[in-house]
């Protein structure tokens, strides 16, 4: 057993862990936080993706333990109250999701690609990007679409932000 | 997963120590490691955790020379400026490794010290003829590469950075698996003060190897056209459900001359 502390959708938590405990059990058993999923348990479809440290991870691949100490942001971490983020609201208008199991994964990959595109997006990057994220329901032509348009608002309000700083 | 101990280590040196732990590995970024575990194909007792070490981190290049930590990630080496301006071929292999969220947490140590027959720094760090530094001393990866998952460490011995002088010319090709992302077959090319290399990964049944007729051909002439008609034997490649060695050995002259066409462009 180790103790595990981690600052998780900016809350400082702490408990005691196995060693082997995978950080997706950790969220969701310890924690509470379902909205992260496990999908395949193998590293392939991207359903338990998390952003530590800032980064899109798969928390299905990574233990509790290693986590300790880091920063982690989930699905619920995201919209500010009733407010949903960009992301979500694209997903939403778009239609991006159908049964919904992938969402939460296919968001937190989303927010992590838009973060790290701020010169923007094509459809081409957007569905190299997503080669970590599987969806069963449709296919991804809503979920592509959904992140070029927040990546658009995104842009938007950033320049509006610095606009309103200038 | 069975039961394991985890440990954190401070310093290479600890990390040394902690290894003697009954029959503890590495940890790294992970991706491999704790899939093998998940599936009991691996169960350590203990895990020593070196991913955090500030001494293993970063890509430094100074000249021509570039030395890269241990445990810098995949995303690291993919988006590092000053690498892309001197080797944008190795940042490019970079970003072809398995998919985003794999490529912030695995490592180039990790990756070549489980030298997995279908990885991709394996050839790079061959055809770029690059240093393997460990805690212990400085290995040639002409002699780090040893067969399946084999490599020349040593019990106990930990990689902590690789080190090579770029090449004038140098890109990668690789054929991937649609479901993994491994390679079918990866030819990495490069043409230095020492000549033309040329490795390939994903097609030998040892594992990573030179592959001496298209080092051969490209001496002569360092351009695509020199691989025509080039026969690379089927002999010593692998045969799996992906693709037969006689496919695999078509692919390495493919892949060969597609590397050396983006290598001049």
């Amino acid at each position: 057993m180790s103790d595990v502390s981690l600052t998780v959708n900016g809350k400082r938590v702490s408990g005691s862990a196995e060693d082997r405990t995978l950080l997706v059990h950790f969220l969701r058993e310890h924690l509470g936080l379902t909205g992260t999923h496990v999908g395949c348990d193998t590293s392939q479809c991207g359903a338990c993706v998390v952003h530590v440290d800032g980064r899109a991870v798969k928390s299905c691949t990574m233990l509790a333990v290693q986590a300790s100490g880091s920063t982690i942001v989930t699905i619920e971490g995201l919209a500010d109250g009733a407010e949903l983020h960009p992301v979500q609201a694209a997903f939403k208008e778009h239609h991006g999701l159908q049964c919904g199991f992938c969402t939460p994964g296919m968001i937190m990959t989303a927010t992590d690609m838009i973060a790290r595109h701020p010169e923007g997006l094509d459809e081409a990057t957007v569905r190299a990007e997503l080669e970590g994220n599987i969806c069963r329901c449709t296919g991804y032509h809503n979920i592509v679409k959904a992140i070029l348009a927040a990546s658009e608002t995104m842009a938007k309000g950033a320049k509006g932000k610095a606009k309103q700083a200038a | 997963m069975y039961s394991v101990n985890y440990h954190r280590a401070s310093s290479v040196a600890e990390a040394v120590k902690l290894l003697k732990n009954g029959d503890a590995k590495l940890l790294s970024g992970g991706m491999t490691l704790i899939p093998a575990m998940k599936t009991r194909l691996a169960a350590p007792s203990d895990l020593v955790d070196v991913s955090r070490l500030k001494d293993l981190q970063g890509v430094k290049v100074s000249g021509k020379t570039v030395t890269i930590g241990a445990a810098t990630t995949h995303y690291e080496v993919s988006t590092d400026e000053k690498l892309k301006k001197v080797c944008p071929a190795l940042a490019h292999m970079a970003s072809l490794i398995g998919d985003p969220a794999v490529r912030h947490k695995g490592t180039i140590g990790g990756s070549i010290a489980n030298n997995d027959p279908a990885a991709d720094y394996p050839a790079a760090l061959l055809a770029l003829g690059a240093t393997i530094i460990t805690s212990k001393r400085e290995i040639a990866a002409d002699k780090f590469f040893k067969g399946l998952f084999e490599t020349a460490l040593k019990e106990g011995e930990i990689v902590t950075a690789v080190s090579f002088t770029a090449p004038a010319k140098a890109a990668y090709q690789k054929f991937r698996n649609p479901a993994s992302r491994y390679a079918i077959v990866g030819v990495f090319v490069t043409k230095g003060k020492d000549g033309v290399r040329a490795a390939v990964t994903g097609a030998g049944d040892d594992g990573v190897f030179r592959s001496k007729e298209i080092e051969a051909a490209l001496a002569k002439n360092f351009d695509a056209s020199a691989l025509d008609g080039l026969k690379v034997p089927a002999k010593g490649l692998m045969s799996d459900i992906h693709a037969s060695a006689d496919y695999r050995a078509n692919l390495i002259a493919v892949m060969a001359k597609r590397a050396v066409a983006s290598a001049n462009a």
